[in-house]
């Protein structure tokens, strides 16, 4: 290994090997990703054109019934029901989470941490266990009905479970923590003098938060948002358990058509329409994180 | 005087993270205290037992769950922290375009159900039959790109000097590799392996499209349980999976710390 003369061939020699480091570095992830995540989307795509067979599976003839047959009414109300469902549950993990995760910025330093493994917690634990938890507390026997009705707030139990309501409540019990910690993130970074200087320039609190703050924090409010809304959206156990057979959600009619109705171009339309919401969802999010970025650096 | 003045400022976020807490936490609460109720429904209060624990130990559906997961997990955790380890490093150097980053990224982003249905279309299509190492592919794939985020965000602090030092003092890539990449990025591959292996312990939605029918992993077996109405077995259940969960998350905690602060 003496480097005398750095010629033509060594450089060659040393990019050839770059090229080599980059492929067993970076080769099989890729070749993996390729094969299970590129190829079973892909899949999904194509069995969408096509024409389900009589007892289940493909049978390969052109069809854009499945697209139409998606924008059947009952279809669409429930895809509708669900964008629905989810974006009253971002709003809601806004509505809480902002709060939370700035009074969690605030606290002493020491308090903080823990505060943020108490936010944390409650997402180690399995899913359906958390959701399973809401059944126990909304039942017309369950702990909620028996509080209200010691107390005397009301006379006969309430019908809590299997609502809408009862979903929303899940579903934001389930992604809170996902809302709370990109939000707690971005305010933690946020430079206290701005605040003072914001006052001492004459701005209300109202209009520094809205001109100063809420701009800065715009890449925690977004990434938030993603994590409780895609989870959402797409959800079939929280409908299944706490919506009863009242409420289905795309999820639910997704599950069905692969593994009981066994309709498989079908199923992979509503999962088409699944991915353009979210799409469109992740375009709406940049334009508006573009849009907060040019306010802020103004 | 400026005692009360600042009580009176904290007093309202406070409230706001006591609601929180009170939200996040009444429901595991119950959850628990209910597992320790010798009643047959969670709704009648009857006297503390450990009955329900008795029960659940001697459910052969869930340790034959547990086994399955705990298999599941530490397979998926070994390919995806030895896949995402490389890929993190392999982007850090060699990819500046933001689409193959993207990409790299994207499992983690495909709504679960997607990525279920589509893995259980691949594998009828190849006529794999399922099983637990169809389950196991699966998660490595979500996996992975969790450890390639926690490996490269840790990758963005790292000193590449370091690299070219040992280069220079005539290492070998692999050598140099070994003995000074993988050491400086020990911390975020820890992390990020213990991230994959919470996330494949409880994963249930695409477990739930590429199972084997004779081979459900925990999650599955808790489905059914809960499907089929309210049990205490399943409080007795909840209540040893969150003291598990929570001693992991209080370790995790621990071992992060100090690699944060440098």
């Amino acid at each position: 290994m003496t480097s005398t003369i750095p010629t033509r061939v060594s450089r060659d020699s040393e990019k050839r090997r770059d090229l080599l480091e980059r492929m067993v570095l970076q080769g099989p992830g890729l070749l993996f990703i390729t094969i299970f995540m590129a190829t079973p989307i892909t899949l999904v795509a194509i069995y969408s054109i096509f024409q389900r067979g009589r007892f289940g599976g493909i049978v390969y003839k052109a069809t854009t019934e499945n697209f139409t047959r998606a924008l059947d009414p009952v279809y669409l109300g429930v895809l509708t029901d669900s964008l629905k469902i989810a974006g009253i549950t971002t709003i809601l993990a806004i509505a809480i989470g902002y709060p939370t995760a700035y009074a969690i910025a605030k606290l002493p330093t020491k308090w903080r941490s823990i505060a943020l493994v108490l936010v944390v917690m409650p997402f180690w634990t399995n899913f359906l266990i958390r959701t399973y938890s809401w059944i126990m507390l909304f039942n017309r026997e369950g702990l909620l009905n028996h509080a209200l009705l010691k107390f005397n707030i009301i006379h006969t139990p309430l019908d809590l479970l299997y609502t809408q309501s009862a979903v929303v409540v899940g579903l934001l019990y389930g992604y809170l923590p996902l809302m709370i910690l990109p939000l707690y993130a971005s305010i933690e970074r946020l430079d206290p003098q701005l605040g003072e200087a914001a006052a001492n320039l004459g701005a209300t609190r109202t209009r520094a938060f809205f001109s100063l703050t809420l701009p800065l924090t715009a890449s925690g409010l977004i990434a938030g948002s993603i994590f409780v809304f895609i989870p959402s959206l797409g959800n079939f156990i929280v409908p299944e358990l706490l919506g009863g057979g009242k409420t289905v959600m795309v999820g639910n009619l997704i599950r069905d058509q692969f593994l009981k109705a066994r309709d498989w171009p079908f199923g992979s339309v509503l999962a088409l329409s699944v991915i353009a919401l979210v799409f469109i969802f992740f375009m709406l999010q940049n334009a508006v994180e573009k849009r907060f970025s040019s306010d802020a650096h103004d | 005087m400026r005692m009360i003045n600042t009580l009176r400022k904290v007093r309202p976020l406070q409230l706001i993270l006591f609601c929180t807490f009170a939200f996040l936490y009444i429901p595991i609460i119950a959850l628990m205290a209910m597992s320790f109720n010798g009643s047959h429904s969670p709704f009648i209060l009857k006297g503390f037992s450990f009955r329900w624990y008795s029960v659940l130990i001697h459910d052969t559906r869930v340790i034959h769950g547990l086994i399955n997961t705990l298999i599941v997990a530490t397979g998926s955790t070994i390919l995806s922290s030895i896949l995402g380890t490389l890929l993190a490093v392999g982007l850090h150097r060699y990819t500046k375009s933001s689409a193959l980053n993207a990409f790299a990224l994207a499992p983690a982003i495909v709504p679960d159900i997607v990525l279920g249905i589509g893995l259980l279309a691949l594998y009828a299509l190849l006529s794999v039959s399922l099983g637990l190492y169809s389950v196991l592919l699966a998660h490595v794939v979500f996996s992975m790109a969790f450890v390639t985020a926690v490996v490269k965000a840790r990758l963005a602090h790292t000193d590449k000097y370091l690299r070219e030092a040992s280069m220079d003092l005539g290492a070998t890539r692999t050598a140099t590799f070994m003995r000074i990449t993988v050491p400086s990025l020990a911390p975020a591959i820890l992390a990020g392996a213990l991230l994959a292996f919470t996330l494949s312990l409880d994963e249930f939605v695409i477990a739930f499209f590429t199972n084997g029918p004779t081979t459900p992993t925990l999650p599955i077996v808790i489905y059914s349980m809960v499907r089929f109405g309210v049990t205490p077995e399943i409080n007795a259940l909840a209540t040893l999976l969150m003291l598990v969960s929570f001693t992991a998350v209080i370790i995790a905690q621990r071992m992060t710390r100090p690699s944060e602060e440098q």
